[in-house]
């Protein structure tokens, strides 16, 4: 059989599926983010703009994309820094090493869900385990996801908890694949262990780095659940991430051609860590 | 002394990172009048897990968790394999932009389409069943591109061995590849069993009977709608629901995490 016909028919269940839920509401998102929602007794019409009109002067709209970003930077930074120093020390001879591994990485297997229903608990006024530690500390007692100042924190802690050791075994996997010969060369030089591994370890993590950076920015834009249980976006909306405040125009108001305006907000800041992906490869990453 | 120093900050996280999971087992395990106080000796029980049990239909949602993720990795694992081999080794004409195509679902999730997706599903009249949860996932980019890499490892000999002996593509593929890919089989396997089990927005949104409704949904309603906040019931039901997946990352450690560092190396 020609090689053409073999490649095209191995691919086509796979090409059929990934079409229809993948590019087609890819493209779908545009297109019906240009008409109105159908209501009662109204068809959809074409409205241009509109939707994007109205966008740009919602306010929950502009408050939840500066969430979003206060979210990633909340979580990015903390969530990498702790997985490379958990994957430096498991690296090495530590006492009960297999123990610290698995407390690590054990919240990787939780559900989102599961882990925001314990920590909700965890975070609850009155009887908490929160509000019991700073009571024994003579501390007034703070309702720490009912308050505007504190409610996104708490998400953030929660999404460190849940995904500081997913991290850590890429950048464990990196370290083991280093050669020992660099630390020996190193210490026979007279190299710190802090030197060693700014100069040595570091650079050629960024591989690694570069990966779990970017799988970290798509998860701050991709991972809502823990919203849905712990404050459903509020109080007064500071905790309403972006795909949340798509959720909710979307399934709850019901109002679908502006959730597809949201979407496209969001597909645009997706493609674009992409192609920083791209150019960030070609120039400051180390290769091994 | 630094030696000191580094075990003390790696307890001092290992205990902080164990220390959430261990307070929702003291509180499903013990009465509730023990749920915040932690007194040695407390009496344990089991009687939140079975009022939880009794509260809600959950025995259709381990049902329903379980189909749906045994139909999500079959589907996923025949068509990702099929479409791998194509693009490892069939130079078939529009290759490398269907292989880009392919590759946009990495940046583009179906877990963000689901204004488009659950428009879709409505016109298919499948809203509402296992079929509209899994379909999305189903031909996985992630799987695709990882299958790709591993077959492209085979040598040509051994395919061209099998051809001579008069083996049709399917054929070559089932005997060499199939066989040579064990591993990364089990590792994506793993990834995408435990990635369903708790997947939640997207079927949050598709379901809503406890018919088809998994798992992770179940719990939320159940969680919610109890109104009268007895906590200790509500961890029982958390801890059940994440209950398998964490008894066989426990038995089979080292493939979890084997599986999850293979599956994240591209």
């Amino acid at each position: 059989m020609n090689r053409n016909v073999t490649g095209w028919l191995l691919l086509l269940p796979a090409a059929i599926l990934l079409v229809t839920f993948t590019h087609y509401p890819a493209l779908g998102t545009l297109y019906h983010s240009l008409f109105s929602t159908p209501k009662a007794g109204r068809a959809s019409v074409w409205v241009g703009l509109d939707n994007y009109r109205a966008m740009a002067a919602d306010p929950v709209f502009w408050q939840s994309l500066q969430n979003n970003l206060l979210f990633a930077l909340g979580t990015i930074p903390t969530s990498m820094a702790l997985a490379l120093a958990m994957a430096l020390l498991v690296n090495g001879k530590l006492r009960g090493r297999a123990f610290l591994r698995l407390s690590y990485f054990t919240p990787t297997i939780l559900p989102m869900i599961a882990v925001a229903n314990i920590w909700l608990f965890f975070y609850t006024p009155g009887y908490g385990l929160l509000e019991q530690i700073t009571g024994l500390l003579g501390l007034p007692s703070h309702n720490w996801l009912g308050s505007r100042e504190t409610a996104l924190g708490c998400l953030v802690v929660v999404t460190v908890w849940k995904e500081a050791g997913f991290f850590m075994i890429f950048y464990l996997a990196a370290l083991q694949s280093l050669s020992p010969q660099l630390g020996e060369a190193a210490a026979l030089m007279g190299a710190g262990p802090w030197y060693f591994f700014r100069r040595v370890t570091f650079p050629l993590l960024m591989p690694t780095t570069l990966f779990v950076l970017v799988n970290a920015v798509i998860n701050s834009f991709r991972l809502v659940d823990h919203i849905v249980v712990m404050t459903k976006g509020g109080p007064d909306n500071t905790t309403a991430l972006l795909l949340y405040y798509i959720y909710d125009v979307g399934f709850k108001f019901w109002d679908q051609a502006y959730a597809a305006a949201l979407t496209l907000v969001l597909l645009v800041i997706l493609a674009a860590v992409t192609l920083g992906q791209f150019l960030l490869l070609d120039r400051r990453v180390h290769y091994q | 002394m630094t030696r000191a120093l580094e075990t003390a900050g790696a307890w001092l996280l290992g205990v902080l990172w164990a220390l959430p999971l261990a307070y929702a087992v003291w509180t499903a395990f013990h009465p509730a009048e023990f749920s915040t106080r932690f007194v040695p000796g407390a009496p344990l029980t089991l009687e939140n897990f079975a009022k939880a049990w009794a509260a809600a239909p959950f025995a259709r949602y381990f049902v329903n968790t379980t189909l749906l993720v045994a139909m999500i990795l079959a589907v996923q694992l025949v068509l990702c394999t099929l479409a791998a081999y194509a693009f490892a080794r069939f130079a078939f004409a529009g290759r490398a932009v269907a292989f880009l195509l392919v590759l946009v679902q990495l940046m583009i999730m179906p877990d963000v389409l689901i204004v488009e997706n659950y428009r879709t599903m409505s016109r298919l009249g499948i809203l509402d069943t296992l079929w509209a949860i899994g379909l999305p996932y189903m031909a996985s980019a992630f799987g695709i591109f990882l299958l790709r890499q591993t077959f492209k490892t085979v040598p040509k000999e051994l395919d061209e061995a099998a051809r001579v002996e008069g083996a049709g593509p399917l054929e070559t593929l089932w005997r060499v590849y199939v066989p040579l890919a064990r591993p990364v089989y089990i590792a994506y396997g793993l990834v995408s069993v435990s990635y369903h089990w708790n997947n939640f927005l997207w079927p949050l949104i598709v379901t809503n009977s406890v018919q088809s409704r998994p798992l992770t949904v179940g719990l939320q309603v159940f969680s919610s709608v109890d109104q009268g906040v007895d906590w200790s019931i509500i961890t029982a039901a958390t801890l059940m629901t994440s209950g398998p997946l964490l008894v066989a990352f426990l038995l089979f450690q080292r493939q979890f995490v084997q599986s999850f560092m293979r599956a994240g190396i591209r």
